[in-house]
């Protein structure tokens, strides 16, 4: 059995990859997929925890085991979906006002 | 058996590490969308090996179905101008930021890797039921315990695509507006400087801008083919 430590330490990994990413590239779309590294990155650091902390539900009735990270990661996802859809309609606009996916060229509030 | 759930482990982390590095370094954006497919596969393997099939089902149906697709469509609807030319400016200030969270990063993790070794004590992995992670039991927790949270995510999802739409249609049909008002309306700056870009002949808009720059070449000269499927 893969101890819990293994999938965390991946998931640090994952984030800090991401997060140079988020950082350093100035693409617009390479941006926003940098973020979908971290969160995927949380998502499985969330499970890999619920995993390990198998506590009994809070809805003793109905369910056995807790779920509670698992839903966390579930509406992550939910709003992941929804961050992208609203960020690649500002990544479409902004490339109709300055036909480029530079974030660095978003200067249109400078000076 | 252990083995193989260590070889399963090493092979999906591979495949996760690799993707994360793919998005991050790749110069072209469509690549770095096949990394974040294999980020997605790797991730959604190991939600199987943590018990938890219905999210690695949801994974794979959102992100590979829905999220990857959203990407390569917006790339490919942007064309040649989805990849910016590299470009030196403030590589300086952003290795310097990049490498600082980096390195933070990996500080934090370091001292956790080590804080665990000293512990002596490896955080237990029980043997869940086996319909732990299933639809039955997921279901039954997201509705018993999360249901005013999934209620509130319907609604963030209806704003989220009422926003996408209002963002991304932009000006048009808020007036007719005749052919000329148009051309201009959808070349926000001098031709001069659209010319200049080197990308601007090919994309979403670019064929009226390609067209322009025909005509005002000479008449005898054949208009170029444009590229990217532009018209």
């Amino acid at each position: 059995m893969i101890p819990a430590e293994q999938y965390v330490i991946l998931s640090a990994l994952l984030f800090v990859i991401g997060g140079v990413g988020f950082l350093v590239r100035r693409n617009v779309l390479v941006t926003l997929m940098s973020i979908e590294v971290m969160l995927n990155a949380s998502n499985l650091a969330l499970v890999a925890f619920n995993r390990s902390r198998l506590a009994p539900g809070a809805a003793q009735s109905y369910v056995g085991q807790s779920h509670t990270g698992q839903v966390f990661a579930f509406f992550i996802i939910a709003a992941e979906a929804a961050e992208v859809a609203v960020g690649l309609a500002i990544v479409l606009a902004f490339y109709r006002l300055r036909r480029t996916v530079r974030s660095d060229e978003a200067d249109l509030l400078k000076n | 058996m252990s083995a193989v759930g260590t070889l399963y482990f090493d092979a999906c982390a591979l495949l996760a590490l690799g993707g994360a590095l793919g998005v991050v370094a790749s110069k072209n954006p469509i690549r770095g969308a096949m990394g974040l497919l294999l980020l997605i596969l790797g991730v959604a393997g190991l939600f199987l090996a943590l018990h938890a099939q219905f999210l690695a089902a949801i994974q794979l149906i959102v992100y590979a179905g829905a999220i990857v697709i959203l990407f390569l469509f917006v790339i490919m609807l942007l064309g040649p101008s989805a990849s910016t030319p590299s470009d030196r400016r403030g590589i300086a200030a952003r290795v310097f930021g990049g490498g600082l969270f980096g390195l933070a990063g990996l500080a934090v993790l370091w001292r956790v890797v080590m804080a665990a070794h000293e512990a002596h004590r490896l955080l237990p992995m029980p043997q869940p039921d086996d319909s732990f992670g299933g639809i039955d039991a997921f279901g039954s927790a997201l509705f018993a315990d999360a249901l005013v949270p999934f209620e509130l995510s319907s609604g963030l999802l209806m704003v989220a695509v009422v926003g996408a739409l209002a963002v991304a249609r932009g000006r048009q049909g808020q007036k007719s507006m005749s052919k000329s008002e148009l051309h201009l309306a959808r070349i926000p700056f001098p031709v001069e400087t659209a010319r200049a870009l080197p990308t601007a002949t090919s994309g979403v808009f670019g064929h009226e801008i390609h067209l322009h720059e025909a005509q005002a070449a000479s008449p005898t000269a054949p208009a170029a083919p444009t590229k990217g499927g532009a018209s």
